[in-house]
């Protein structure tokens, strides 16, 4: 759907990132954790595109008037680091903001049974909120969060009150172990190797060697992709990623927003 | 105030009105239909068909510019055997015409393609998209070249009895040359302007942007060179223009028509709001409805140059 929604919170989390609540129509509670929305950062043909971004919260509340109802609400973060999201971070309460969502696949919650692991990267991680609020209701969630200094490490306590179970990496080793976060998850695996299902959202090397820890363990493994997109809904092709059996003349490109941009780590080709 | 007359025909299409969407903007229709009513437009253009399905480049493939966007999507899509089953059979669902985007290696794969989509009742026209290479010419791309143009369009022509529109590349030293090649070829109409070819380069890494290197500029920033060329174009040949550039709102699609545009083509807005389309039908309504003016068709070539 496309709606205006209006700005009801914008608060800057950790340097640089913020977390911004916006209202929408009921029917926007239908999203899933694992769905996007593209954002149009003003009104104006600069910047010219929108901007797409994972949903980190969905929720309601109460309306001010009685018997109004309640107020749909969603989450969005968001890094800035150029002209549209420097725009994003200068709104208030009270701006609008022209919305398309939601878009895209979500995650697959899977049986109860497994053990959840989710694996997020600087901003990559906010739809793994949405998803922890889901599957802490059934059973054992772990974070392994990644960044490279302790200011691109977002939410630890929001998770945390979830009761999820959150391990930190930092490069530089700021906060956390020293190292990347693919290495902690190795070594938490390795005390554990039962069942589990994985759950992974950064950048693309971090995808990478988690679907390669998968891979190797024969673990249940569902990726997030980031993709540069134009139009979000399948249409332009600009967002394509090669699908396990790509090839120059067998064709397999997926859209990252509209076959994605959730995929199981075994549908795309690895190189 | 009775409501104006927003019609227009263009080699036997008849459209209630002078919207249409263009060729890689909007897939196949189906994918905008939940952001606006498709019966609201004049026309739907498709993505470019090839013979065989096609990959198209590595990423990346698109990146915004100033007031515009660069593509190298590399023309993917299905290919015509998949577009006949899963493509078409949307098709009859609506009124609206749709008109297939098509484009060959060869002069031959052309002339197969446009017998192969004549053959297909849903398919309303074609679009011709010259803006390739020719692979076996040493890679000329069909759309620089006035006599590779006009083998093409002749070709094309004699294969299907369909409205036949031909669309020009801007990435040319005279647009109204290749109108003239393709005019002579009877074409029924001419769509100008397909990308301007650009580039963009990231500093930091030192390497340009797209994969591709360079690809075609798209959006407000390229409407100056369309509106020239259109201007030049109309008054050079006789067969109708769509105009096609950086149209983003109802005064530039009337620009475009006092220009000499008998229709135009809305392309990138779409990414900015999937409505676009049918916003700008609406409110060129309304300026027409305000002017008092009956009939749209008065705004075509109405310009006092």
């Amino acid at each position: 759907m496309q709606c205006k929604s209006m700005v009801v919170s914008n608060t800057e989390v950790s340097p640089g990132y913020y977390r911004m609540r916006l209202t929408a129509p009921q029917e926007f509670a239908r999203s899933r954790p694992g769905q996007f929305v593209m954002v149009r950062v003003r009104d104006a043909v600069d910047p010219l595109l929108r901007r797409p971004f994972g949903i980190f919260d969905l929720g309601s509340f109460e309306t001010e008037y009685p018997d109004a109802g309640s107020q749909t609400y969603f989450d969005i973060l968001y890094r800035v680091v150029g002209q549209g999201t420097a725009m994003m971070s200068s709104l208030h309460h009270g701006d609008r903001l022209d919305i398309l969502g939601p878009l895209g696949t979500g995650f697959d919650p899977g049986a109860a049974s497994t053990e959840k692991i989710l694996v997020g990267g600087g901003v990559g991680l906010a739809p793994l909120y949405y998803l922890a609020k889901e599957l802490v209701r059934e059973g054992r969630v772990r974070l392994f969060i990644g960044g490279k200094t302790k200011e691109d490490i977002l939410c630890v306590t929001e998770f945390e009150r979830l009761g999820v179970e959150t391990y930190v990496a930092t490069d530089d080793g700021t906060l956390g172990a020293a190292g990347l976060v693919t290495e902690v998850l190795e070594r938490h695996l390795h005390e554990d190797p039962a069942g589990k299902t994985l759950y992974a959202c950064g950048p693309m090397p971090m995808l990478k060697a988690v679907a390669e820890i998968a891979r190797r363990r024969e673990l249940s493994c569902q990726v997030s992709l980031e993709a540069h997109m134009a139009c979000g809904m399948g249409a332009c092709l600009g967002c394509v990623v090669a699908g396990r059996d790509h090839g120059e003349f067998t064709p397999d490109y997926r859209c990252v927003c509209k076959d994605g941009p959730v995929f199981d780590f075994r549908e795309l080709r690895w190189v | 105030m009775t409501k104006p007359d927003m019609s227009v025909e263009i080699a036997g299409i008849k459209m209630r009105n002078p919207v249409m969407t263009a060729s890689g903007t909007f897939g196949y229709g189906e994918e905008f239909a939940e952001y606006l009513d498709l019966e609201n437009i004049g026309a739907i253009i498709t993505k470019g068909l090839s013979l065989k399905p096609r990959a198209g480049n590595p990423t990346p493939r698109i990146v915004e510019t100033r007031g515009g966007m660069l593509n190298a999507i590399g023309l993917q899509n299905v290919g015509i055997d998949a577009f006949v089953d899963k493509k078409v059979p949307f098709f009859r669902t609506i009124a609206t015409p749709v008109i297939a985007n098509f484009f060959g290696n060869t002069p031959e794969e052309y002339a197969e393609l446009a017998e192969r989509l004549d053959r297909i009742p849903e398919v309303a026209a074609v679009e011709v998209n010259i803006s390739c290479p020719n692979v076996k010419h040493g890679g000329i791309v069909f759309g620089t070249d006035p006599r590779s143009a006009e083998t093409v369009v002749k070709l094309v022509r004699e294969a299907t009895v369909k409205p036949v529109i031909v669309k020009l590349s801007p990435n040319v030293t005279d647009v109204v040359e290749m109108a003239h090649a393709c005019a002579g070829a009877d074409a029924d109409a001419l769509s100008l302007i397909n990308t301007l070819t650009g580039m963009a380069i990231d500093l930091e890494r030192r390497r340009p942007v797209l994969a591709n290197v360079t690809g075609g500029l798209s959006g407000p920033a390229i409407k100056p060179v369309a509106l020239r060329m259109v201007w030049q174009v109309a008054r050079a040949v006789r067969i109708p223009i769509i105009g096609i550039g950086g149209i983003m709102s109802a005064t530039d699609a009337l620009e475009f028509m006092l220009a000499g545009a008998t229709a135009v083509q809305v392309g990138t807005a779409s990414f900015l709001d999937p409505s676009a389309a049918q916003t700008i039908v609406r409110e060129m309504e309304l300026y027409l409805a305000e002017k008092g003016i009956a009939s749209v068709k008065e705004m075509i070539g109405a310009l006092e140059a």
